[in-house]
């Protein structure tokens, strides 16, 4: 039987490369291996991991090292931190003297212009795959419609979105 | 650009470790990269908005954490390897040991029904976070053309409609995109 830890490795490891235009681009592959592929939780248990990972400051990617942490303790979440982060860290540390020299080269523009719709459409997913394991029903999805209104047509910040999401659903459904 | 940076030596590594803690702990809700131009750039003046702003596109087409891949480049910048590194875990390391501190709290509280239903509506809020993002860039890339509109398109139905593991996805559509942006700049003389 192999050791546990290995799970953690091959599911994070690969993210670490995957990871293009922020942290939310990879949140539907983290919960189709949380949850369908490992069954290390349910959908409930991931969308509360979900919500803590967008309460408490930093990286959105360390919703990773909490999702490890729940499957694996303190251990498995310093694992998965660590593939997270490394590999592509090495890769930025090996890259940037190369930038700095070869600066506004075509091929670095075909780089950014061409990953980003594919970083658009890993978000969306992200958002669509959440919101259909939601809980609350229609209400999770007016909540979700109307922060996303408010965050596109005004300058409401995230800030009060949150807790106010938190009130609706209380007063809704607690 | 001129390079105007106040004369004073480099900050020291711990110096640089704080100040990403700093950031790392202080920021919620996203936008970090927005968070650390303010620091860096405007409050300690560690760089000029050109040499970040250079940085950030480096972060955002290679692969990994944008703000993690921040850290390193600024770090790297302000005093080489080691401040890569003093830079990327003062903005993990603080804030991983909180977000698990909540975690393992948090596994006991939200047993209540009460606790379980707020963090779902949390929850449903953030993920407006999430779509607005998306949506915007995707805008951004409709604005293009179809060819990176039908990318968006592709990509969204093969992760969320067909399900398909993220690693074969990225690993076809990426270089499409990468080719067809290419494609697209030669096209019209480079540029």
């Amino acid at each position: 039987m192999e050791h546990p830890f290995w799970r953690i490795l091959l599911v994070f490891l690969p993210l670490s490369f995957l990871t293009v235009g922020g942290g939310q681009s990879i949140v539907s592959d983290v919960h189709r291996q949380a949850v369908e592929v490992q069954g290390w939780m349910s959908d409930a248990r991931f969308l509360e991991l979900f919500a803590l990972s967008r309460l408490t400051p930093g990286p959105g990617a360390l919703l990773s090292p909490m999702v490890a942490f729940e499957a694996m303790g303190p251990w498995g979440a310093l694992l998965a931190a660590l593939a997270i982060f490394t590999p592509s860290s090495f890769l930025v540390w090996g890259l940037a003297g190369l930038w700095r020299r070869t600066h506004g080269a075509a091929w670095q523009k075909a780089v950014e212009r061409g990953l980003a719709p594919v970083a658009a459409g890993m978000i969306l997913a992200a958002g669509a795959t959440l919101l259909r394991v939601a809980e609350g029903g229609w209400l999770a999805w007016a909540v979700a419609a109307a922060s996303t209104v408010l965050l596109m047509t005004t300058r409401a910040s995230p800030f009060l979105l949150l807790p106010a999401g938190a009130l609706i659903f209380w007063v809704a459904l607690a | 650009m001129t390079t105007e940076r106040a004369d004073a030596p480099p900050p020291g590594l711990m110096q640089i470790f704080l100040a990403f803690s700093k950031v790392g702990l202080t920021s919620f809700g996203g936008g970090l990269s927005g968070w650390m131009m303010r620091e860096f750039v405007g409050n300690r003046r560690w760089l000029t908005e050109g040499e970040f702003l250079d940085g950030l596109s480096l972060c955002q087409a290679l692969p990994g954490v944008n703000v993690v891949n921040l850290s390193i480049w600024i770090g790297y910048r302000l005093r080489g390897g080691r401040g890569a590194l003093a830079g990327a875990l003062g903005m993990v390391v603080p804030a991983l040991i909180l977000a698990l501190g909540v975690v393992a709290l948090a596994g006991e509280a939200v047993r209540g029904p009460a606790a379980h239903w707020m963090l779902a509506g949390v929850a449903a809020a953030a993920l407006g976070l999430s779509i607005q993002m998306g949506l915007r860039a995707a805008w951004r890339a409709a604005r293009r053309g179809v060819a990176p509109a039908a990318i968006v398109a592709a990509t969204f139905v093969a992760l969320f409609a067909l399900r398909l593991p993220l690693i074969w996805v990225v690993l076809v559509m990426a270089p499409l995109g990468i080719a067809q942006a290419a494609w697209a700049m030669s096209r019209r003389g480079g540029g």
